[in-house]
């Protein structure tokens, strides 16, 4: 069985990351925002859930060679290092977030294109928790 | 006149000495007001920078610092703005010294640190960015600082030999700093020797956690003439400012930054406009400046730093590293106390250190670190959470 680790920032079939759009000014928002618009020109506070692009461009990248400390729960003992990426989607915005399995730094590069993907993040009792990832396309 | 004065300045030495933060604080605050020549009984407001992970007494630091030195009756305020607490709360005392309601205030900041990285408080927090970024990206602080020294390499042209040789600089500087933590020169090759946290980012590229404590004596111009101080050290600005929307750099501790698709991104980003806000302020430009004590976290971010405070133009910064501009004896030195690569970072004193540092360099007793003849400092920092700071002092 497979749960997201967190609810309602992202869907699993298809994989895509959920954002919310102010209905008074369209500002995109990612995670989902509840109660007010944070554009300072806006009054709105009420929100449309919009799927975000599937695809965008590296804003920049890195790996994390050490294990981070908890609340992060390792997947594996030993520890094996993953690689991050900041990703600037057609709505304006830079979202971050870990790069697909098999992908390291070596792979990425400022302005290359990467998809989002949905991988088990950590196991807990034998129920996997998903995660959005960016996975560099045509890969 | 906005200007308030320096009377004082005083730190406990950084290190992991593993005693209660309220020590080094008492301790950096005597020296302050020895050094200040202010009797702690005429102080009437004490500001302190509030610590987290150290209880109640880091909460109300302020009234912990008091109570310590001896309940004398003061004003108190405690600030919290995570690594610009200490610049917070030296914005607080000036704004109270400005408005004539306070005459001198003692301002300080200690924090005792764990090892490591810095971590989320425990628990679980599913409503808290700094909790969230850890459990679902496993989003350290290095891992931000290298996803800006990664995007100088790719749009500037920056290496690795470019990163360390800040290192390289700074830890020669702090040689002869007796506050400082590390002291011990570092070559290129010890940098770039040294396992990689965050890629291309090694350890010693990465400021550590410490322990330490920094003060300083704040007084009106009227109170430092009534001690015969005609030409003391002066601050002649503090910027805190916020981020204006659109945020489009990634910052820690967020998942994204803001959309520019509904609004213009502002003419500035918000690392340029915490300095630009502190000329804007003083009357000073960027060229007018002779030393500066900048944040740097990473090695790389001193470099953005060179930037975002006018040092030179976008992109330009690897010139003045790898020309020596920065360094002591260069154009415009930056980082003379040996920055957070000697310190490392004890977040609440932070940014008090920059200003006793700027403090001992404009009265021309930084010793064997001494710029010569500074008479215009400023510093810049930036923490989570939209917090970020600039004090420019005059002599």
């Amino acid at each position: 069985m497979a749960t997201p680790a967190v609810e309602g920032w992202f869907t699993e079939d298809p994989a895509c990351l959920l954002g919310s759009r102010c209905t008074s000014c369209g500002t995109v928002f990612f995670p989902k925002v509840d109660g007010f618009c944070r554009n300072p020109g806006c009054q709105g506070t009420d929100f449309d859930q919009v799927e975000l692009s599937r695809r965008g461009t590296v804003w920049s990248y890195t790996d994390a060679q050490y294990q981070p400390p908890p609340p992060y729960v390792p997947r594996t003992d030993p520890y094996e290092p993953f690689a991050i990426a900041a990703v600037e989607l057609p709505e304006g915005l830079v979202v971050l977030g870990q790069v697909a399995d098999g992908f390291g730094v070596d792979d990425l590069q400022v302005g290359a294109e990467v998809e989002v993907v949905v991988e088990p993040l950590y196991s807990d009792g034998g129920d996997d928790r998903t995660i959005w990832r960016w996975k560099p396309v045509g890969a | 006149m906005n200007d308030v004065a320096v009377l004082g300045a005083g730190m406990h030495p950084w290190g992991k000495w593993g005693r209660p933060f309220v020590e080094y604080g008492v301790a950096a605050a005597r020296y302050a007001l020895a050094d200040a020549g202010v009797d702690w009984a005429d102080v009437d407001l004490v500001v302190g920078g509030e610590t987290v992970r150290n209880g109640y007494a880091g909460y109300v630091a302020g009234a912990t610092f008091a109570q310590a030195l001896g309940w004398n009756g003061a004003r108190v305020a405690t600030s919290y703005a995570a690594c610009a607490t200490g610049a917070q709360a030296i914005d607080t005392a000036r704004a109270r010294i400005l408005a004539g309601l306070a005459d001198v205030a003692l301002v300080v900041g200690a924090d005792t640190t764990p090892k490591g990285f810095l971590a989320p408080n425990a628990g679980e927090r599913w409503d808290d960015p700094d909790w969230l970024r850890f459990r679902l990206v496993g989003m350290t602080n290095p891992a931000y600082f290298a996803l800006y020294a990664r995007r100088r390499m790719d749009l500037y042209g920056a290496t690795p030999e470019d990163f360390a040789l800040v290192k390289v600089k700074n830890a020669q500087a702090g040689l002869a700093n007796p506050k400082a933590r590390y002291r011990k020169a570092v070559s290129v090759e010890d940098v770039l020797g040294s396992a990689v946290v965050a890629d291309p980012l090694h350890l010693l590229d990465i400021c550590a956690t410490s322990d330490g404590g920094a003060a300083v004596v704040l007084a009106s111009m009227d109170y430092a003439r009534s001690k015969g101080l005609a030409e003391p050290v002066r601050v002649r600005a503090v910027s805190t400012v916020t981020p204006t929307f659109p945020q489009t750099v990634i910052d820690m501790p967020h998942f994204s930054t803001d959309s520019a698709a509904t609004v213009a991104e502002p003419e500035r980003t918000f690392k340029e406009s915490i300095a630009y806000a502190a000329y804007e302020e003083a009357g000073i430009g960027p060229e007018d400046i002779d030393v500066a004590e900048v944040y740097d976290l990473s090695t790389a971010l001193e470099l953005d730093w060179y930037e975002d405070i006018g040092l030179c133009k976008r992109g330009e910064a690897e010139r003045l590293i790898r020309a020596g501009e920065t360094a002591l004896g260069g154009r415009v030195p930056v980082n003379p106390s040996g920055g957070l690569a000697c310190f490392g970072e004890a977040v609440p004193a932070q940014a008090l250190a920059q200003v006793c540092e700027l403090t001992w360099q404009l009265r021309g007793e930084a010793g064997e670190r001494q710029v010569d003849g500074a008479r215009v400092g400023i510093t810049a920092n930036q923490g989570l959470f939209g917090h970020g700071s600039s004090v420019l002092l005059t002599r």
